[in-house]
């Protein structure tokens, strides 16, 4: 069959989202010649369409729909209705992010055996051995294009890279370099190298940048196996009487709602959509929700330990231009307990432009401490911390009932409290964020708190038993065979590291379990 | 931004207006930068003019840049001139006065130094005006295209290819 499919066409695989996790398995299944219908909440935009203001570009691309928050994390205090900052359009937050590429180290996959009973946090061990995903990493930076790995060379350093890598240096710190980043270098896959713009979170207009939305969406398309239908917003999924799921339900863009057969259905709309997807899909016989037989769904909800700190020199950076966020300091990402805490962290350049600086340097801030440090903006140099947090099974996405969306259906809440040991790597990474650059003679510093949640994780997460955890392995639910959930919210536990590269590396495994299984003729 | 009030030219208006505060020509219907140099006027239509001027002056003890003009903080305010938005704004301005009224000044405009104004913004900082005032300020005053060169903020680059060429990497001190 090629596309578009009928509504009726119950041999499909449908894909919720189109973003790392969904945009990719979509074009790998396609490549196998699987019809995939994929749909998608958000509209199509392009790298002519991208706007490079902040503002603009937010309102243009981020998810704005209504959310709710509670939990002692501030974020719920400064930005109580924006949880998170996800992008609803084909291509999901892959056209906002910045191209960070890498690697869990490996014991990160093992998180509960090497870093034993932590008070109060979930751990697990993700049911995956490391080697199993070597060759998928790879074929992920190649995918990926990413800078620093099979042969492509690094980016050159900015001038934001170049303060921190003098800081890191006169520091001692030894793996310090401008990343691995899916930002081309040079040309590659048909897209031109970076052009030093400077707006990499706005979307990229010159399409260095990878995105799947001018990548792996259209590769897909090309095949004639893959449909996407924008602006199509899934409201529930739906089962037979065996339990099995056989379709969705889904609002379109005049407001129409329609069913979709389907033989496979792929959950992939981010760690916040895709548990309230499940949840909103309760029917008599799933009370709690969809894959919920463990009650994990939603649970665990993770967001990286995160902060950034800001310097001030007597001189100009001029941090903003170039790329967004092509600098990295690897040397804390171990696990070192002698420092306080579990896991590590990394230390990755990061410049806001002037209107996301005045919002997000000290929100709520006002007077002459607040604006004095804006004054000074053409000499700041930035920096990103992200480091592993603790899943807690309290940290969750539940449905709030007092509050409905467009379609009637109730919103997430986000429910964060921080873990003591995120606040104790916290406060590490803020002191060596400064030390860095008042190696350089930084002559005031700032440690900025988290901005809303950027990297979202493991609210359905993946366990060896069906009691610990919502999917198995490959993302396939414990409860139903023919229910997968292919984004970030597969995630066991956070690691160090910047989640898509792992995401995009999990879409193209579970595309060869899923043909695999198809072929066998079990899904 | 000059606005022009019933095609009377901004000499005309600052000649019918009396000295309102230490930066203000106020006359009926308008906000004027003071001295003629201070090339902008704001016509209001729905707050009186000397609360318009008050609410510039409290948006620039909440965000004080010195080196940016009072044309700004007028455009970052000047949406509360509405129908819907006076009659609430004027009962806060009313309150702001009161309160300076407490420390001994006519009104909030006429306290001489900022950090008494602080003192009075201090105060009321967790009050809903308060905080709606702030919070609108944090785009209003820095997302004006025109405030960023102030800071050296150069905005898009994509027309202009980037910075590739153009010094993303020039620094040269370190
Ligand atoms: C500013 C910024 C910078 C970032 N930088 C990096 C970085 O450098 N490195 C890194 O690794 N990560 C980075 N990230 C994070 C990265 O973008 C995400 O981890 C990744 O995109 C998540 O993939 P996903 O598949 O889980 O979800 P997404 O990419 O968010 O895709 C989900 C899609 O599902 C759609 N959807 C949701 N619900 C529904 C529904 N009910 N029906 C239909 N469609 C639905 C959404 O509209 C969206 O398009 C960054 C994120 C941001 C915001
Ligand atoms: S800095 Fe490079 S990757 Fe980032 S938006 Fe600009 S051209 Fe694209």
């Amino acid at each position: 069959m090629t596309a578009p499919f009928d509504l009726n066409d119950d041999s499909v695989v449908v894909i919720i989202g189109t973003g790392a996790g969904g945009g990719v398995l979509a074009n790998e299944l396609a490549q196998k010649g699987i019809s995939v219908v994929s749909l998608e909440a958000g509209g199509r935009y392009l790298p002519e369409d991208y706007i490079n203001d902040e503002w603009d570009s937010f309102g243009q691309l981020a998810w704005t729909d209504p959310r709710s928050t509670s939990g002692d994390w501030r974020v719920a205090k400064d930005f109580s209705g924006l949880p998170a900052w996800i992008v609803k359009a084909v291509g999901g937050t892959t056209t906002h992010w910045a191209g960070a590429s890498l690697r869990f180290q490996d014991h990160e996959w093992k998180a509960k055996s090497t870093y034993g009973d932590v008070q109060g946090a979930n751990l697990l061990d993700w049911p995956i051995d490391p080697r199993e995903m070597d060759d998928y990493y790879t074929k992920a930076e190649t995918k990926l294009g990413v800078t620093r790995t099979g042969g492509r060379a690094g980016l050159p350093g900015n001038n934001n890279y170049k303060v921190f890598e003098a800081g890191a240096k006169a520091l001692g710190y030894k793996e310090v370099h401008t990343g691995r980043m899916a930002i081309n270098s040079a040309e590659y896959d048909g897209r031109m190298a970076c052009q030093q713009t400077g707006f990499c979170f706005q979307g990229c207009k010159w399409g260095a940048k990878w995105s799947s939305a001018y990548t792996d969406i259209p590769k897909g398309e090309a095949t004639g196996h893959l449909e996407v239908r924008e602006r199509c917003h899934v409201m529930r999924i739906e089962h037979d009487k065996k339990g099995r799921v056989n379709g969705v339900v889904y609002v379109d863009a005049k407001g129409k709602q329609h069913e979709q057969k389907a033989r496979i259905v792929c959950v992939a709309g981010n760690s916040i959509e895709s548990p309230r997807l499940l949840l909103n899909s309760a029917s008599s016989m799933f009370p709690d929700g969809l894959a919920n037989s463990s009650g994990q769904v939603g649970r665990n909800y993770m967001r990286h330990m995160t902060g950034s700190v800001y310097g001030v020199f007597d001189q100009p950076v001029r941090m903003w231009r170039g790329t967004t966020m092509a600098g990295i300091i690897q040397d804390e990402a171990r696990h070192d307990p002698s420092r306080g805490f579990v896991g590590g962290y990394e230390m990755e350049t990061l410049s806001l432009g002037l209107p996301f600086m005045a919002a997000f340097l000290d929100p709520g801030g006002w007077g002459r401490e607040f604006t004095t440090a804006l004054d000074h903006y053409e000499n700041m140099a930035g920096m990103w911390l992200v480091g592993e947090d603790m899943p807690q099974e309290t940290n969750r996405i539940t449905l709030n009932h007092d509050i409905k969306d467009q379609h009637g259906l109730p919103v997430a809440n986000v429910h964060f409290d921080d873990h003591p040991n995120d606040i104790a790597m916290r406060s590490h990474a803020y002191k060596q964020g400064i030390a860095v650059y008042e190696a350089v003679g930084a002559t005031r510093v700032f440690p900025t708190p988290p901005y809303p949640s950027t990297h979202n994780m493991g609210t359905n997460r993946m366990s060896e038993k069906a009691s610990d955890g919502v999917v198995n392995k490959h993302g396939q639910s414990h409860d139903i065979a023919n229910l997968f959930v292919s984004d970030g919210s597969q995630f066991t536990t956070g690691a160090a590291e910047n989640p898509t590269l792992t995401i995009v590396a999990l879409a193209i495994r579970q595309a060869d379990y899923i043909a695999s299984e198809m072929g066998k003729k079990t899904l | 931004m000059s606005l022009r009030k019933q095609g009377m030219t901004r000499r005309q208006l600052l000649s019918q207006s009396a000295v309102f505060g230490a930066s203000f020509a106020i006359g009926s219907g308008f906000v004027a930068g003071r001295v003629e140099a201070a090339n902008w006027a704001l016509e209001v239509e729905y707050l009186s003019s000397e609360t318009m001027a008050t609410l510039i002056q409290m948006a620039r003890d909440i965000y004080p840049h010195d080196q940016v003009s009072d044309a700004y903080y007028a455009i970052a305010v000047k949406g509360y001139d509405t129908a819907e938005a006076a009659e609430a704004i004027e009962a806060n301005i009313a309150a702001l006065d009161a309160a300076a009224k407490g420390i001994g000044y006519a009104r909030y405009i006429d306290v001489g130094w900022e950090r008494d104004r602080v003192d009075l913004l201090r105060a009321m900082e967790n009050s809903p005006f308060f905080q709606q005032v702030r919070g609108g300020l944090v785009t209003g005053l820095y997302n004006q295209k025109a405030v960023w060169p102030i800071f050296g903020y150069e905005g898009e680059s994509f027309s202009q290819g980037g910075y590739i060429d153009r010094g993303f990497d020039d620094i040269n001190w370190l």
